[in-house]
């Protein structure tokens, strides 16, 4: 299929679908109007691809997002994404359609950002975490993050490390948790004799395996990776893949990732976003979740289809 | 390889060969070569005041650089010998009261400035007025002193100097330690906001360490300019001949490099414009590695 045809295609099925849309968004607000409860409820608009369903005591956590706002801007919409314990959730789609602005959602680190704003509920067990009374900074002790870009801390590469631990009052064997965490990030032979310097004197890869560290070192419960390896090479990019297949073990994973190889490789599930410009804006919207398999062999929308025969050629 | 191949190479390379080596007089280099020079004369020109000033301040106080004339106390009118101990270390207890004063209130008030609320009513204020007062005559703090303390006190008092000091200081203090601290990177607070840490924890733990160096800078140069001050000093510490006495003594008249320089150079002896020198000398060393200090510890570390 040569790429006008194919573009051709993705524009028809984006205006049957937001004929749909628009229908539906009407009624959302006038029930928004009607009752401000309905942000706990279900957008109906979400159609019924995208609505995934998983077993409500396997989810960790459960992102139900009407809309989110950079100022103005509407960047995501109407999507459920539920997040399932002990699996490796994969976040893919075209750049700029969101995925980020959603990972980072759920462990409120858009809350930084003054224009941001969410209209929706991400229940992590059972609470809303954008309920009022909860306090944002105990969310993020126990759904820990590693960044699209490296950050580590102008501070030893040790300190890095046992920066979370640190932040917790552990009180047990620091040395061994660090040593741990960097094994498992698959740093720990090229910085074992250099513990104390920078954290910055790394390359741009070493320093995306020690924030990966630093994030693993408080095993939190939940871990969102904003491409995690965009930064690594084949054989550091393999070892952190395998971290993550040994962390969902005990915890849950939450991954964005540009790499189709990568989320056939680790993810469970996943999750495929698309834009959505037919109306001037360019909003992110949920096309499509469920068993990596599914998506990736069959998948139920043409959209996703597309994209995957796209990405794999 | 054959000659004749190597040789075939070789013309087949200089065909292809760009013209890379340029002639230094060409144009170009030329006029890069004149720049450069002209940048030298100039940066040799502007060191020129400076150097002087030293060498002057060495050729005619560096011989009275010694244990007495830093310890003793000020000669009276013809008397021989005598020191400037007194105003040495008046100098740096006032400088010091100034230190405690307006380090704290400056980096707290530039991470005001910096994280808590950059753009409120309130840090746009400050920060006008912060860069007016960098801009103030330093006399203008001695007098504002002396109004509301030196009168109210019915003392001149090494406190009162300390204070006007703090007034110089702050400024300077406050608005390097928000530059540096601006300049962290976001993503370096995200990271931290990101492990769970209060915004509190992001600036102690992240924001002010790897700001430091920046915020060192800061409030060297403002140490050393505050050492070197003298009007202010004039409506607040006065002077005195005698060293501070204690806890008390704080409350009184207080000797000064600088005051001693300004009484001392203008009296018809030679002892005491000899001593003026030598002041001069201690103070614009004490200046110097300040402002050394600053260079040195104040390397960025991102
Ligand atoms: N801080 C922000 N302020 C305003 N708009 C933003 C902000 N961050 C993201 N956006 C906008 O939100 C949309 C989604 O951005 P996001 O970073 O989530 O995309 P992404 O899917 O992660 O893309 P990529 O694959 O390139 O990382 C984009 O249009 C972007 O311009
Ligand atoms: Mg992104």
């Amino acid at each position: 299929m040569n790429a006008t045809a194919e573009a051709g295609l993705i524009e028809s099925t984006l205006l049957e679908r937001n004929r749909n849309m628009d229908t539906n968004r009407e009624t959302q607000m006038d029930t928004d109007r009607d009752d401000h409860q309905s942000r706990t409820s279900t957008p109906d608009s979400i159609t019924a691809a995208a609505a995934w369903h998983v077993d409500p005591q396997q989810t960790v956590m459960d992102c139900r997002l009407n809309k989110i706002f950079y100022g103005d801007f509407l960047a995501v919409r109407d999507s459920l994404v539920p997040i399932e314990k002990n699996k490796i959730t994969g976040f893919i789609g075209p750049s700029g359609c969101g995925k980020s602005t959603v990972l980072r959602s759920l462990n409120r680190m858009n809350d930084l950002i003054p224009v941001f704003r969410f209209e929706g509920t991400v229940t992590y067990h059972g609470q809303d975490i954008y309920d009022k009374s909860i306090d944002p900074v105990l969310v993020r002790r126990y759904i820990g993050m590693v960044f699209q870009q490296p950050n580590p801390f102008s501070m030893s590469i040790y300190d890095n490390v046992a920066f979370g631990l640190r932040l917790n009052r552990f009180k047990g064997d620091m040395n061994e948790r660090v040593e741990k965490a960097l094994r498992s990030a698959a740093l720990w032979n090229e910085v074992k004799d250099k513990l104390k310097n920078s954290g910055l004197s790394l390359s741009g890869g070493q320093q995306q395996r020690l924030c990966i560290a630093r994030a693993v070192a408080t095993e939190p419960d939940v871990l969102l990776m904003d491409e995690p390896c965009s930064a690594l090479d084949p054989i550091a990019t393999r070892q952190v893949e395998e971290l993550m297949l040994e962390l969902k073990e005990n915890y849950t994973v939450a991954l964005v990732t540009h790499n189709m190889q990568q989320a056939t490789r680790v993810a469970d599930t996943t999750a495929f976003f698309s834009v959505d410009i037919s109306e001037g804006g360019r909003t992110g919207y949920l096309v499509e979740m469920g068993d990596t398999q599914q998506i990736f062999a069959d998948p139920r929308e043409k959209l996703t289809r597309e994209y995957i025969a796209g990405e794999f050629s | 390889m054959t000659r004749v191949a190597s040789e075939a190479l070789l013309e087949q390379d200089l065909a292809s060969m760009k013209p890379l080596q340029g002639s230094l007089l060409e144009g170009r280099s030329l006029k890069s070569r004149i720049y450069t020079g002209i940048t030298w004369g100039l940066a040799i020109l502007a060191s020129l005041p400076l150097f002087s000033v030293l060498y002057m301040l060495i050729a005619k106080g560096g011989a009275r650089i010694n244990w007495e004339t830093l310890t003793a106390l000020p000669p009276a009118a013809f008397e021989f010998g005598g020191g400037i101990g007194p105003a040495i270390v008046g100098t740096a207890i006032m400088v010091g009261i100034g230190s405690a004063i307006s380090i704290p209130i400056g980096i707290l008030a530039a991470i005001y400035l910096a994280e808590v609320a950059p753009h409120s009513k309130l840090a746009e204020t400050a920060r006008f007025l912060a860069k007016v007062l960098t801009g103030f005559p330093s006399i203008l703090a001695g007098v504002f002193v002396y109004a509301v303390l030196v009168v109210s006190m019915k003392t001149y008092s090494a406190w009162a100097g300390g204070i006007a000091l703090a007034v110089l200081m702050l400024p300077t203090i406050i608005l390097t330690a928000e530059e540096t601290l601006k300049q962290v990177p976001q993503k370096m607070k995200d990271a931290a906001y990101g492990m769970g840490c209060t915004r509190a924890q992001v600036v102690a733990a992240v924001t002010l360490p790897t700001g430091l160096p920046g915020v060192i800078t800061g409030v060297l140069l403002a140490v050393a300019g505050a050492a070197g001050e003298s009007a202010p000093l004039l409506f607040t510490a006065l002077f005195s001949t005698y060293y501070v006495n204690g806890l008390e003594g704080l409350g009184q008249p207080t000797a000064s490099l600088s005051i001693l320089i300004y009484n001392f150079s203008g009296m018809p002896y030679d002892n005491q414009i000899e001593l003026a020198w030598a002041a001069s000398l201690v103070l614009v060393l004490i200046i110097l590695v300040f402002n050394i200090l600053a260079r040195v510890l104040g390397r960025q570390k991102f």
